[in-house]
């Protein structure tokens, strides 16, 4: 006989194992005490996480069906009392607690200590906004506190690369969790302050479980976080997850990927801006001149500068006219004085004395004086008589 | 004192905007136009002056040192 025919298959192995433990009474209904961690809350609305103690853990689903009744939104750290059944998922060939009803059993330890340590260095001011720093445009160094190997540091070390690729990284190596590694990544952010190393530091570290997040919820970590001069900013965990380092950083990152982006400015995307302004300033000058040339264009172009001899001929004209009417006022008032002249010779005419004379008149002179009564003559006086050609003197009788 | 990116680019925005607002004269919007190509060229210069450097900081008996540093991948 061959070992081969008697051999079982894994699927039918796991078969026996899943009959075995359904055919459990016990195991079909069972109350169980831990401890939740990796804790999931799925989009399809069932519930996966880890229930443990100090020694061991198991896998835990709890179906929507059964979630939905909750009265409270299980976390990492709450210790609780599960009611439900041990079954085997056939094909990953494990077991696991279907759970069906869920209650609180008090906090859990570690849970506890974070919230009170949070709520202490909130009291302290460490969270403060007014005391966070801005994360600087263009930092010359990044400095990065993670693990030296694993995909944190890859993934920090592509993006950088990827908006930046004359990128400056400095990487100081720190443990992420376990004993000791608080210690650690505070000795790391005081070195990195006291040397100048970093204009900005990126700490970062995976998801896991609260114990695997604690070094980031120590008093040691949230103080130099404060203290650093350097901005921090804290990617530690999932999108999810929050540890006092987030509260107390400059800037927290959902992940270490998204730090990067926060930290590194793309180049391509300021150089494009730049180009841009220099578009700017050229077409805003181009602008500025033709407007510029149309302004001069319309003065030039205008009648008064077109025809400067307009004005002139304009002018001569108005002359030629007041000439013309000078001429008229001054023919008007000669032929008014020439008329006026002629009535005052007529005038004159008959008042000449000659006239007088030619009808026959005669002026009687003596020495020279106008005799106009013959009392002032006597007899024997020499008289000149002015006749109209002439004169003849005489004697008095 | 030569000035960061960050003032150059706050600098090249003001003059864009006072360029585009057009009430400057003639002569003023040329000299307001050479100093902005000026400060753009300034910063293309300080993103293009940077050099790549990925390193590691080791502690070594007391001393720091600074090595190149290559991820699993490379």
């Amino acid at each position: 006989m061959k070992y081969r025919d008697i051999a079982i298959s894994v699927s039918d192995l796991n078969k026996y194992i899943k009959d075995k433990i359904d055919n459990d009474e016990y195991l079909n209904n069972i109350l169980i005490k831990g401890e939740i961690s990796n804790f999931k809350n799925h989009y399809t609305g069932h519930m996966y996480f880890t229930l443990k103690d100090e020694n061991s853990l198991i896998k835990c689903i709890m179906f929507k069906s059964y979630a939905t009744k909750l009265t409270f939104m299980p976390k990492d750290g709450m210790k609780v009392m599960i009611l439900g059944s041990v079954s085997v998922f056939e094909r990953d060939g494990v077991y696991q607690v279907y759970a069906k009803v869920m209650e609180e059993d008090g906090l859990g330890d570690l849970y506890t200590k974070y919230q009170e340590l949070k709520n202490k260095l909130e009291e302290q001011g460490l969270f403060d906004e007014e005391h966070k720093m801005p994360i600087p445009v263009m930092p010359k160094v990044i400095g990065v506190l993670t693990s030296s190997t694993g995909s944190v540091i890859r993934d920090i070390i592509n993006v950088s690369t990827r908006r930046n690729p004359n990128v400056y990284i400095r990487l100081f190596p720190v443990p992420v969790q376990g004993e000791g590694a608080a210690e650690k990544i505070a000795q790391g952010i005081e070195f990195m302050n006291r040397n100048k190393l970093a204009d900005v530091l990126i700490l970062a570290r995976g998801g896991g479980s609260l114990e695997d997040l604690w070094p980031f919820n120590e008093e040691i970590v949230a103080h130099s976080i404060y203290n650093s001069e350097i901005p921090i900013i804290s990617a530690v965990g999932h999108e999810t997850d929050f540890t006092i380092a987030d509260f107390v950083a400059d800037l927290r990152a959902p992940t270490p990927s998204a730090a990067a982006e926060l930290a590194v400015a793309d180049t391509y995307e300021l150089k494009r801006k730049i180009d841009t302004y220099q578009d700017r300033l050229r077409n805003s000058l181009i602008k500025k001149l033709e407007l510029m040339k149309l302004r001069y264009e319309k003065c030039i172009s205008s009648t008064a500068l077109k025809d400067p001899l307009r004005k002139i001929n304009d002018n001569y004209l108005k002359i030629d006219n007041y000439i013309k009417q000078l001429e008229n006022i001054i023919k008007t008032k000669q032929e008014k004085e020439k008329t006026k002249y002629i009535e005052l010779l007529a005038k004159l005419d008959t008042l000449s004395p000659l006239k007088t004379l030619y009808r026959g008149y005669s002026i009687t002179e003596k020495n020279g004086k106008i005799i106009k009564s013959k009392d002032e003559l006597k007899q024997g006086d020499t008289i000149d008589i002015r006749f109209v050609d002439g004169q003849r003197q005489a004697k008095v009788q | 004192m030569k000035k960061s990116f960050e003032e150059n680019i706050d600098d090249l925005e003001k003059i864009v905007s006072e360029l585009e607002s057009g009430d400057l004269n003639l002569d003023d919007s040329v000299s307001k136009f050479e100093e902005g190509i000026k400060i753009s060229k300034e910063c293309n210069k300080i993103l293009e002056d940077a050099e790549k450097k990925i390193t590691i900081l080791l502690n070594e008996d007391g001393n720091i040192k600074e090595e190149n540093f290559t991820t699993e991948e490379e």
